[in-house]
């Protein structure tokens, strides 16, 4: 190891191929597999509703997860730049909806404008508003970072947009944490409606407020439902997006190569806007129904899911939307089951450790397509 | 009043610019007399500084003592760095982990010592020196093969490390027995208890976190430097987030009680005296700048501008790659060592991996690939900041300190547009310049 | 080291054959890249290898560098299988080659350039270098003496402490050329030398070819898309298309056979699609 100068040619002829040992490593995944498929079937068998329910709650965090993901991963697979500041709008979006729903009300304005509407319909109709509201700010927040900030860089190297990347994330954590702006501490988030929880067992029942469900059931809460309803419905309308209309292709062009797209007559830096502007509407509702289903919120929220989202963005295969899907619902999972099972501060460690595994099995991810190899 | 102090800061920060021009540009001489003379002269100016008094007023105050070690520290985590990213490319983000890594090892040496325990040194002095061997050997066997999967490669190290520690357990938990006597009584200390053993066990302790964070680096690195560099990216902050959450559970997750996990480490022997951070910050520059202008230097430095070329000139692209990522996080680890015997207090919050960007910061901002860069930009960065912090805090109290992570950034974004090789760019003073001149006057002289 | 290179005379009939390629077979996904690839050089032969865009010849440089692993196949170099070597070792075996898009270090200096490829032969170890031993500064300046001395040789001096990105264009193939020729191969790829040259310009680079293969007792395999070049220096010439040998032999034979005028007139090689060489 300390000899700078490699070994003689003549013993490289002498050597074994090394192929033959890969099952050193293979045997030592599998019994990684293993220890962790052992834990989750005992606990399985010893309480199968706590399982269902940590499950559950691995979807609900998932789901939130495939948000952020899907932002991430139109951005890179567009500009190959790791967008730091995509968790920082996260947590802007939640910020936005509290002040919103807090300060001024917003989700109950159809009550005060048609006093006569239903109540349900008054919750939806300001609900909706609060995360549009949000969307928006996002929105535009995210199309001014990357005018002001990522646009000169664009022809510089990389590694400058990335710099560039954090220092606006910082910006973001560090001026919100001013008292004039947000406040440096956590903020006990308001929610625009009241939670409703079930319980499955024998049939779905409603839990009655002040009644804790029964021993043995598995509760979930409308929350758990809007989140997936969301989620799946953000999937959708972004691959009609992506697939069949116009802004679409020209985005799968300019991912694909950006001076000739620019000749095919493609403007390459709208589509580069509307993309970090898609990315961060659905992280500003990401950020909003993450405050609703953890109720408590900082500036520093947006740091860990953020990373956590762009992990799973990877896992999936970087540029993939299914593949940001999926691996977001792998993430958090693993980050749920760990939690229930495992230890609770590992939570991050077993996140990032499924990644870099992922990658060493499978360096484009679960979905993604090899690169072109160029040498 | 704060602008007196802003205008001192920025005086101070001049005065070191010139200081290490000095010092290097001595240490760059070709007599050996003006050489020495100028270490000496380099070591003894500040250490003056720091005790005579003028009546009231020190030169350099005990706040400005501080600067003085945090700078030192900084610039071996910054160096490393510099090395890992600015000549070899790799965009890492786990050098503060290996800092902290550094700074709990040695702390928990010296800690145990402190308190009559010997297993510290023991047990870490003989996993490190066991697990280099072991890696060693393992390294001889993989050669033997062509084309061993990383994985299974991998598997190997790590196997062989875990059987290295356990090993090392056991035998400190045998000897540490027989040595406890030697420690005697508070009332009577006995031989181990005496200062000047202390200073060696410190030395060790600091050296040994060294070679602990090159060995966790050499683990990481090696599955982890195969990944693309933005995957890398992400990879190293994952390790230093995990490092950061391992601290905070050091006395839950870890057997470490001592360390007393978030709450923070506290009765850390205060050891670092001005001469041992001069001594490692000299040895540090000294190693990093024979690296450089060596052909392994050139190895590396070729791995940064093109892989693939690299290989086609018989390079041996991965491993420099985990050469120069161990080289770093070696110093790194050195620099933790420095610091928590400069500061007897390690918190998990200062290995927090926001508070690690500071080194990249530095590192940008000083220029890759310049020495003079990271360590000019180290010191100056510490004395400016803590001067302007000063400022902010007499003029807005306790926000001063979010205030200062707004406008860096700031300064960052501006950097990168206005001037994205870093404020000294190439530059290198003295002894940090390419010896090449020296060697084609002694050709020419001939 | 240069100059203690093979000097024994070469036998009149067929020498040895330096490197021996046997069925290799690459594949991109779907797509068959190279297919069933026979080829032998012998020593001291200067051979082409030609064919429209996309042909796979790249892919075969590839795979003979070590840079891509084969789907199937062996690349015999001096009777040692080169499969599943990696590059920087095959190079050590003797194997150079150059880039069809110049890949210098840009931000080293073009002596730089030359002694990062002295490297596996650099004669003093790590820790030589970092306490400065004797060894190392006699070694030291020893290479750098040489690699100066060996920049004469192409004229390139004048070049060696500028940054290898501020040369002129012809000037990088050279030095990238140098650069390959200060590994110490045995055996020399060289991938398009004449792409983007004026024709004094490949005029002066077939000069320069031959002149380095004697200087240096070469075997050279050559990618050209310049027929001027390849009918002129090549003494023996394989033909690809779609990743497969369709003709072989001399330039005459060659540029008489109807598969090869088909591929490059009769179909047009600008149809093509797929990986781009």
């Amino acid at each position: 190891m300390l000899q700078a100068s490699p070994s003689p040619t003549s013993s490289l002829a002498a050597r074994r191929p090394g192929a033959r040992l890969a099952w050193i490593g293979q045997g030592f995944l599998l019994l990684l597999a293993a220890v962790v498929l052992y834990i989750l079937i005992t606990n399985f068998l010893k309480d199968p509703p706590l399982f269902i329910q940590v499950v559950l709650s691995g979807l609900q965090l998932g789901f939130v997860y495939a948000l952020v993901a899907l932002g991430y991963t139109m951005v890179y697979g567009i500009v190959r730049l790791i967008n730091f500041a995509h968790g920082d709008v996260f947590m802007v979006g939640a910020f936005v909806s509290f002040y919103a729903v807090t300060r001024f009300q917003l989700h109950a304005w159809p009550a005060a404008v048609f006093p006569g509407l239903p109540a349900g319909w008054v919750v939806v109709i300001g609900s909706l508003t609060v995360v549009l509201l949000s969307m928006i700010v996002c929105m535009s927040m995210a199309v001014t970072i990357e005018r002001v900030a990522y646009k000169p860089l664009r022809d510089a190297p990389r590694i400058a947009a990335l710099i560039t990347a954090i220092g606006v994330s910082f910006f973001l954590e560090f001026f919100g944490a001013l008292y004039f702006v947000f406040s440096p501490r956590f903020i006990p988030y308001q929610r625009p409606f009241e939670v409703v929880t079930w319980y499955i067992k024998d049939g779905i029942h409603l839990v009655q407020v002040g009644q804790a469900p029964p021993p043995g059931s598995i509760t979930f809460s409308n929350i758990f439902l809007i989140i997936v309803v969301a989620s799946v419905l953000v999937r959708v309308v972004l691959q009609f997006l992506v697939r069949r209309t116009k802004i679409g292709k020209a985005m799968r062009a300019t991912s694909f190569d950006k001076p000739t797209s620019r000749l095919m007559g493609i403007n390459v830096d709208g589509v580069i806007s509307v993309t970090f502007a898609v990315g961060a509407a659905f992280a500003g509702m990401g950020g909003v129904l993450y405050a609703i289903a953890y109720p408590s919120i900082w500036t520093q929220l947006g740091i860990l899911p953020g990373l956590k989202a762009f992990v799973a963005a990877v896992l999936g295969g970087i540029g993939s939307i299914p593949g940001a899907f999926v691996g977001a619902l792998i993430m958090g999972q693993a980050e749920a089951l760990t939690m229930g099972y495992i230890s609770t501060p590992m939570r991050d460690a077993v996140a990032f450790t499924i990644l870099i595994v992922v990658l060493l099995v499978k360096p484009t991810g679960l979905f993604g397509e090899a690169a072109g190899e160029k040498a | 009043m704060e602008l007196g102090f802003l205008i001192l800061s920025i005086v101070k920060i001049v005065a070191i610019l010139a200081y290490l021009y000095g010092l290097f540009w001595a240490m760059g001489h070709q007599n050996k007399i003006v050489k020495v003379a100028g270490i000496v002269i380099a070591f003894a100016l500040i250490q003056l500084a720091l005790t005579v008094k003028f009546g009231e007023t020190q030169i350099l105050n005990d706040f400005d003592r501080g600067l003085v070690f945090q700078a030192c520290t900084m610039t071996m985590v910054a160096l490393g760095l510099n090395l890992i990213y600015g000549f070899n490319g790799q965009f890492s983000l786990a050098q503060w982990g290996f800092y902290g890594i550094g700074a709990y090892t040695a702390a928990d040496i010296t800690y145990r010592w402190n308190v009559r325990d010997a297993r510290g040194l023991l047990v870490a002095g003989i996993g490190v020196i066991l697990g280099g061997l072991m890696i060693l050997a393992v390294s001889r066997l993989v050669r033997r093969y062509k084309g061993m999967p990383v994985l299974s490669q991998f598997t190997l190290y790590l196997i062989s490390c875990v059987l290295a520690g356990a090993i090392a357990v056991y035998i400190g938990n045998a000897i540490n027995p027989a040595l406890v006597p030697l420690f005697g009584t508070p009332d009577a200390p006995g031989i181990l208890a005496s200062p000047a053993v202390l200073q060696v066990v410190f030395l060790l302790a600091v050296l040994i976190a060294g070679a602990f964070a090159a060995e966790v680096s050499f683990l990481f690195g090696l599955p982890v430097l195969t990944l693309g560099s933005d995957y890398f990216g992400i990879a190293t902050l994952g390790f230093a987030i995990v490092v950061q959450t391992l601290m905070v559970n050091t006395d839950t997750i870890l057997p470490f009680p001592e360390m007393k996990g978030g709450r923070g480490m506290i009765g850390i022997p205060k050891l670092t005296t001005w001469f041992w951070a001069f001594l490692f910050l000299i040895i540090i520059i000294v190693v990093m700048r024979n690296l450089i202008y060596s052909s392994t230097g050139r190895a590396i430095m070729s791995v940064r501008e093109d892989e693939t070329a690299a290989k086609a000139m018989g390079i041996d692209v991965a491993f420099y790659k985990l050469f120069a990522f161990v080289v770093g996080s070696l110093f790194a680890g050195i620099g933790g060592g420095v610091y928590a015997h400069y500061i007897g207090f390690l918190s998990p919050g200062t290995f927090d991996f926001l508070v690690g960007f500071n080194p990249l910061i530095i590192v940008v901002f000083g220029g890759l690939g310049s020495m003079t860069g990271t360590i000019a930009a180290s010191f100056g960065w510490i004395f400016f900041l803590e001067g302007l912090l000063r400022v902010l805090l007499s003029q807005l109290g306790t926000e001063a300190p979010t205030w200062r992570y707004v406008l860096y950034p700031i300064a960052l974004l501006l950097l990168m547009l206005l001037r994205p090789q870093g404020l000294l760019g190439n530059v290198e003073w003295g002894f940090l310049k390419r010896p090449v001149a020296a060697l084609q006057a002694k050709a020419a002289g001939r | 080291m240069i100059a203690t290179a093979n000097t024994t005379p070469i036998p009149a009939q067929a020498p040895e054959p330096v490197l021996e390629i046997h069925g290799l077979t690459k594949v991109f996904g779907g797509l068959r890249a190279v297919s069933n690839f026979d080829l032998t050089v012998r020593r001291g032969a200067l051979d082409g290898l030609i064919g429209p865009n996309g042909a796979g010849k790249t892919t075969v440089f590839n795979m003979i560098s070590g840079l891509y692993t084969p789907t199937s196949g062996d690349i015999y170099f001096y009777g040692e299988n080169l499969v599943g070597m990696e590059p920087h070792e095959i190079t050590q075996l003797g194997i150079g080659r150059t880039f069809q898009n110049i890949r210098l270090f840009p931000n080293l200096t073009v002596l730089t350039n030359v002694l990062v490829a002295y490297h596996p032969h650099a004669g003093y170890g790590l820790l030589d270098g970092l306490v400065r031993s004797r060894r190392f500064d006699v070694k030291e300046r020893e290479m750098i003496e040489r690699a100066r001395d060996f920049l004469a040789i192409f004229g390139l001096e004048r070049y060696q402490d500028e940054l290898a990105k501020n040369l002129p264009y012809g000037e990088q193939r050279r030095v990238e050329i140098a650069r390959a020729l200060a590994s110490e191969p045995k055996l020399l790829l060289l991938d398009e030398p004449a792409a983007g040259m004026n024709p004094a310009e490949i005029g002066r680079l077939m000069e320069y070819i031959h002149f380095i293969r004697d200087r240096f007792n070469l075997t050279i395999l050559l990618i050209e898309h310049q027929m001027r070049l390849v009918m002129n220096i090549c003494e023996q010439i394989t033909v690809m298309d779609f990743g497969e040998v369709i003709a072989r032999g001399t330039p005459a034979e060659v540029q008489n056979d109807v598969r090869v005028i088909e591929a490059y007139l009769g179909r047009g090689a600008a149809a093509r699609q797929g990986v781009s060489m």
